[in-house]
């Protein structure tokens, strides 16, 4: 099955999106974001891996003697978890400040915009 | 809308996304293939600027510009966060009070403090040459620091960790990042561009040009964000009570 892994990405992608939908909670569906975003790093390192390939990394092996995995994929995926907690961190804060003035995290209940 | 007419539209759309997607990942190369054009010439040009490790080339050298662009989603989040999490007119600070830890707990992450920030200052210093570099060295410094917060108390972390100097030095960094591109323009090539300093002995410390500058920078500023974004979330947990005595 040599589509196993993007297909697994996909389900992924969706499951969170299914959670994003049917959120009860404002933190539930941070979370559910953040799966999303997971899938998008299943679906990279997927597309970079080689068969038998090891880490681009030539410190302790010798150039051209094995296979390595794509290196560009990898360093989009690495940046991208950082900067994905940093941003989940503030999406965290926004709801702070919506339970502050609302009173609830239920995004059913946050109906009308108030100042 | 209603939450069942939410869920048939939910359905709709998903099953015609779910469709969409899988006619295209059938269209892929398939997984594990041995036909990577940009990788291949990734592993090319970082060998020739002597780095060892290639995703830091990658990052710090041949898409420096679009790590500039990632640091500035993370400095902007931050940015948000500490506005976001500002004590507001109606809120107080109170004065944490030390609670007891379990002594097996307190000696335990007393011993794995040092280790840890060592780590990750290591992690970050060979960003060029081993797996890491300043994304994930920073992030295993900054989070070392709180150990302190689990083996005493609140007030010996914010001790040695002025929430102040940390945000400065989360500028600083930022600023170093892009002066050290600006440079690069005063040398008489792109922003960015590596082409300033020598690039030095295969697999040394002092190795690929610019990649360990700007390796240190990002890892400077991840430290700082994570310190100052878990410092907020900290104060709003202990400190700033409503103004009727509520957490």
């Amino acid at each position: 099955m040599t589509v196993l892994p993007y297909l697994v990405a996909v389900w992924i992608f969706l499951i969170g999106c299914y959670g994003l939908a049917t959120s009860r909670n404002l933190i539930h569906a941070v979370g559910c974001l953040a799966v999303c975003q997971s899938a998008t790093y299943v679906l990279l390192l997927a597309v970079g891996y080689r068969d038998g390939g090891t880490a681009p990394v030539y410190s302790d092996i010798k150039p051209g003697s094995r296979p390595v995995v794509d290196p560009v994929v990898q360093a989009l995926t690495l940046t991208d978890v950082v900067v994905g907690a940093t941003v989940t961190a503030l999406l965290l804060a926004l709801v702070m400040q919506v339970s502050k003035r609302h009173g609830t995290v239920d995004p059913d209940e946050l109906r009308e915009l108030r100042g | 809308m209603t939450r069942g007419a939410r869920l048939i539209v939910l359905a709709l759309g998903g099953a015609g996304l779910a469709a969409l997607l899988v006619a295209a990942c059938l269209d892929l190369p398939g997984f594990g293939g041995t036909w990577h054009p940009y990788g291949d010439r990734a592993v090319e040009a970082s060998l020739s600027r002597r780095t060892a490790n290639t995703i830091a080339s990658v990052n710090f050298d041949q898409r420096a510009f679009d790590t500039l662009g990632e640091m500035s989603i993370l400095f902007a989040s931050v940015v948000g966060t500490v506005v976001l999490l500002r004590q507001t007119r109606d809120e107080k600070r109170g004065k944490p009070e030390p609670e007891e830890v379990a002594l097996p707990v307190r000696r335990y992450a007393l011993i794995v403090l040092p280790v840890a920030v060592l780590s990750g200052l290591y992690v970050i210093a060979h960003g060029q040459l081993s797996p890491g570099g300043g994304f994930q060295g920073g992030v295993v410094a900054a989070t070392a620091l709180h150990l302190l917060y689990l083996g005493a108390d609140y007030r010996a972390l914010e001790r040695v960790r002025p929430v102040g100097l940390f945000e400065v030095g989360d500028a600083l960094a930022a600023s170093a990042y892009v002066v050290t591109g600006l440079a690069a323009v005063l040398g008489g090539t792109a922003f960015l561009a590596n082409t300033l300093l020598p690039y030095g002995t295969f697999n040394t410390l002092a190795s690929g040009g610019t990649v360990p500058l700007l390796n240190a920078a990002i890892g400077m500023e991840v430290a700082c964000a994570v310190v100052v974004l878990l410092a907020r979330f900290l104060d709003q947990a202990v400190e700033i009570e409503e103004e009727n005595g509520k957490r």
